[in-house]
C-alpha cells in the first residue's frame, strides 16, 4: 500500500514542453507513472513526447482522465497552475516550481479551501510510492517498495535518508517532499495523518529544518493520535539567525524557528530524533526490527 | 532583500503613511544643508540595515545645523556596532536627517506572514518603542493581532478594533486607522516579507507618524518590482555572499574552519550540522543547487578558498539526477585549475558512485573520498585541525 499516488494515477504534467519538465517527465515514466499528457497554453492540440497537448487542464482532464498534476511553470505563473489544476478537480497537485512570491500562495493557499485538491509543494522534489508511481524529481533508483512513510521540508537530505534505508534493506510505502517555502499546500500533519491511517505504513520518519514551527505543531499530533514509530531529524541546528539558509521557509526570527525547540517538543512527544543525519537509516531499522 | 529606514518610509508615504519630513544625506556638508531645509533641531540617524542603533551611539539628536553637520561628520564613516550587527559592525555611509517631533505615545504597528493560517496578520501594540520581541515573549496579551483575510486588505473595522485596544481616541483614533489601512496595502503592493513601524508616534497634538519603519522584501517577488530592485545597497551585504548570487549559488559565510560545498539547502545545513557535532566548526553554508554545473562548481570552491580560515573542504553531493562521474571530473578540473592546497574530503553518492570515485583517486590531487557523511565529517574535521 501507498498514500495519495499509485499505479492507478494519472499524471499531466503543467508545463510540458519546457526543458526541465520534460526530462523529468520522461524520468518518470522510465518509472513506470502513468504520464496520460501535458497542458501548454497556446499549445492544445499538439504532440509532445507522443503524449497530447492541451490549452487547459480541464480539457485535459476530461480527454485523458488524468488525476493528478506535476507543475513544472515558471514562478510568476506557478500558483495560477495550481488553481487552475485544483479548478479541474484534480486529486493531487505537485507543484515543483520553486520562486512563488508568497502573496500569490497566499490567494492560491485560500483558493484551495474547501476543494478536495491535495497540493504537494511548491518548492519541493515530489511525491513517490516506490515501484507504482513517481510524480517529482527525485532520483527512482535510491527507493525500494517497503513500509516506512517519510515526509520531509528538504529534497537532497530525503534522498540521504531514503538512500540509507533501502542500503539497509528497508523499504518505504511513500516518500513525500513537503518542499521548503513558508507556505505549503501539504504540511507534516497532513502526511503523518496519511501514513497513520495506512495500514501498510509501519513507521513514520519526518525531516524538518529550521523555521515556522510545523515541526512543534506537528510533534503534538504525533503526541496525542500516532502509536507507529516516528524517528526525525532536524536541520539547521548551526545555523545563525536572521540569515534564510537557502529555503524561503529556513529562517530562524523573532526566537521562534530554532531547530532545539523543534528537537525538544519532537522528543517531548515521543518521537526518536536523530543526532546526526548519518544515523536516519539505522535508527529506523532498529525501531522496526 | 532588506532596505534602508529611509527607503521605507518613503515607500510608506506613497501609500499615505505619515512620516517625519527628512531627507538622506551622504556627508556633513549634505546633512548641515538639510538641518537648514528642515530648520529648528533634528535628528541624525545612522543608516544600516540593523537595529539597536539608538543604543550603540547611530541615532543623536541635534539642536541646530552647525550640531548636525558636526554629528555627522561623526557618524559618516564611523564602524557602528549594534546587537545585530555582530562584532564586526556596519560602516555608516549615510544618514538620515528628520525632524524633531513632540511625541506623546510611542506604539507598534507590524504586518507579517502567518505561516500556520497561510495569511497576512497585522499586529499593534500600545507597548511601542521597545524591543517588540521581548514584549511578545513576556508580555504577549499586549500585541494585538488581526488577520488580513487574501484579497480582502485589512478592512476598516479590523483597524478600528486595534486602534481602540491601543486606547486612542479623536483624531489619533481616525489617523491611526488610515496609517494602518496604508500599511496594509503597502506590504501588499511592494509583495514586503515584514513590514514594521515602531515607533508609531503620537503627537501631543494628535497626529501620528512613522518615526522608524523596517522592511524586508519578498526576494521572490522582486521580478515584478525592478524599482525596488534598485533601492539594495551592496555595501551592506558580505562581499563574497554577492559574488557567490552572481553565480546562483547561496553561500553565507560563518566563523569556522572547514569549508562546505553541497547540493539542496536541507543537506547544506545538515553537513554544518554533522561537522559540529564531529567536532568541527563550518565556516560556511554553500548550496550549489540541484543541477550545479562544472563552472559553478569552480565557482563555488573559489569563492570558499577565498575565506582565509577555511582548513578544509567538505564536499557532499548526493547526485541524484547528477551524475558523480560528471561532479568528480568537475572538481578535478576546478582544483587543478584553482591550484587548491587544502584537503578536500569528497563524499558523494549516487549515480555512477563508482565511476566518480575513481576519477578522484586517479587525479593525483590531495582528495580523501569518504563513505557516508558521518565518516565525511570526521575526515574532515581531523584533516582541519
Amino acid at each position: 500500500m501507498s498514500v495519495l499516488v499509485d499505479q492507478n494515477t494519472r499524471v499531466l504534467f503543467q508545463g510540458f514542453t519546457g526543458r526541465e519538465a520534460s526530462f523529468h517527465a520522461r524520468q518518470c515514466i522510465a518509472y513506470g507513472t502513468r504520464v496520460v499528457g501535458g497542458v501548454v497554453p497556446g499549445k492544445g492540440g499538439t504532440a509532445h513526447m507522443d503524449l497530447p497537448v492541451f490549452n487547459t487542464v480541464q480539457q485535459a482532464a476530461e480527454a485523458t482522465g488524468a488525476n493528478a498534476s506535476a507543475i513544472f511553470v515558471p514562478p510568476a505563473f506557478a500558483a495560477d497552475a495550481v488553481m487552475e489544476a485544483a479548478d479541474a478537480g484534480l486529486g493531487v497537485v505537485v507543484c515543483i516550481t520553486e520562486g512563488i512570491p508568497t502573496i500569490d500562495m497566499i490567494r492560491a493557499w485560500r483558493f484551495l479551501q474547501g476543494k478536495s485538491t491535495r497540493l504537494i509543494g511548491p518548492n519541493c522534489p515530489g511525491i513517490i510510492s516506490p515501484g507504482k508511481c513517481k510524480i517529482g524529481i527525485m532520483p527512482g533508483h535510491i527507493h525500494k517498495p517497503g513500509a516506512v512513510g517519510v515526509v520531509s521540508r528538504s529534497g537532497t537530505l530525503t534522498y540521504e535518508a531514503v538512500h540509507q534505508l533501502t542500503q539497509l534493506g528497508v523499504g518505504q510505502s511513500t516518500c513525500i517532499g513537503i518542499g521548503g517555502d513558508p507556505i505549503i499546500g501539504t504540511n507534516f500533519i497532513d502526511a503523518i495523518r496519511l501514513f497513520n491511517e495506512d495500514p501498510a505504513t509501519e513507521a513514520i520518519v519526518m525531516i524538518g529544518e529550521i523555521g515556522g514551527t510545523a515541526e512543534e505543531q506537528a510533534a503534538v499530533y504525533v503526541k496525542e493520535h500516532v502509536r507507529k514509530p516516528v524517528v526525525g531529524f532536524v536541520a539547521g541546528q548551526t545555523a545563525p539567525p536572521g540569515r534564510r539558509m537557502g529555503h524561503a521557509g529556513a529562517i530562524i526570527s523573532g526566537g521562534s524557528g530554532k531547530a532545539s525547540d523543534k528537537i525538544a517538543a519532537m522528543r517531548a512527544a515521543g518521537i526518536v530524533v536523530c543526532d546526526t543525519p548519518a544515523v536516519i537509516g539505522e535508527t529506523v531499522k532498529r525501531l522496526i526490527g | 532583500m532588506k532596505i534602508h529606514e529611509y527607503q521605507a518610509k518613503a515607500l510608506l508615504a506613497q501609500y499615505g503613511v505619515p512620516v517625519p519630513r527628512g531627507e538622506v544625506v551622504y556627508s556633513p556638508e549634505e546633512a548641515g544643508a538639510a538641518a537648514k531645509k528642515i530648520g529648528g533641531s533634528v535628528v541624525v540617524k545612522a543608516q544600516i540595515h540593523a537595529g539597536g542603533r539608538g543604543k550603540g551611539g547611530g541615532i543623536k539628536v541635534a539642536a541646530n545645523t552647525g550640531e548636525a553637520t558636526e554629528i555627522a561628520k561623526k557618524m559618516l564613516g564611523m564602524r557602528l556596532v549594534t546587537h545585530q550587527t555582530g562584532p564586526e559592525g556596519r560602516v555608516v555611509q549615510r544618514v538620515l536627517i528628520e525632524e524633531t517631533l513632540p511625541i506623546e505615545r510611542e506604539l507598534y504597528l507590524g504586518v507579517v506572514l502567518d505561516r500556520a493560517q497561510g495569511k497576512t496578520v497585522f499586529m499593534a501594540s500600545a507597548a511601542g518603542g521597545v524591543d517588540i520581541e521581548e514584549v511578545a515573549a513576556k508580555t504577549p496579551d499586549l500585541i494585538l493581532k488581526e488577520t488580513i483575510e487574501p484579497g480582502m486588505g485589512l478592512a476598516a473595522y479590523q483597524a478600528r478594533e486595534l486602534a481602540f485596544g491601543m486606547g486612542l481616541a479623536g483624531p489619533a483614533m481616525n489617523g491611526a486607522v488610515a496609517a494602518m489601512a496604508a500599511l496594509a496595502k503597502a506590504y501588499e503592493g511592494i509583495d514586503a516579507s515584514l513590514a514594521e513601524i515602531n515607533p508609531f508616534i503620537v503627537t501631543r497634538d494628535g497626529k501620528v507618524l512613522a518615526l522608524d519603519a523596517k522592511i524586508n522584501l519578498d526576494d521572490n517577488a522582486l521580478y515584478r518590482h525592478k524599482d525596488l530592485l534598485e533601492l539594495r545597497d551592496l555595501n551592506e551585504e558580505d562581499p563574497l555572499e554577492v559574488e557567490a548570487s552572481r553565480f546562483g549559488l547561496n553561500y553565507i559565510k560563518l566563523d569556522g574552519t572547514v569549508g562546505c560545498m553541497v547540493n539542496g539547502a536541507g543537506l547544506a545545513m545538515a553537513t554544518m550540522d554533522i561537522i559540529q557535532y564531529a567536532g568541527g566548526n563550518p565556516a560556511n553554508f554553500l548550496d550549489v543547487g540541484g543541477g550545479a554545473s562544472a563552472d559553478q562548481i569552480k565557482n563555488a570552491f573559489r569563492i570558499l578558498l577565498s575565506d582565509a580560515n577555511v582548513k578544509a573542504v567538505l564536499i557532499n553531493i548526493f547526485g541524484g539526477i547528477l551524475r558523480c562521474d560528471t561532479l568528480a571530473t568537475g572538481v578535478v578540473a576546478a582544483a587543478r585549475e584553482l591550484n587548491v592546497k587544502v584537503p578536500v574530503v569528497v563524499r558523494m553518492e549516487g549515480t555512477n558512485v563508482e565511476l566518480g570515485r575513481q576519477i578522484l583517486m586517479d587525479s593525483g590531487l590531495n582528495f580523501t573520498v569518504a563513505d557516508g557523511m558521518r565518516d565525511a565529517a570526521e575526515k574532515v574535521v581531523r584533516l582541519a585541525q
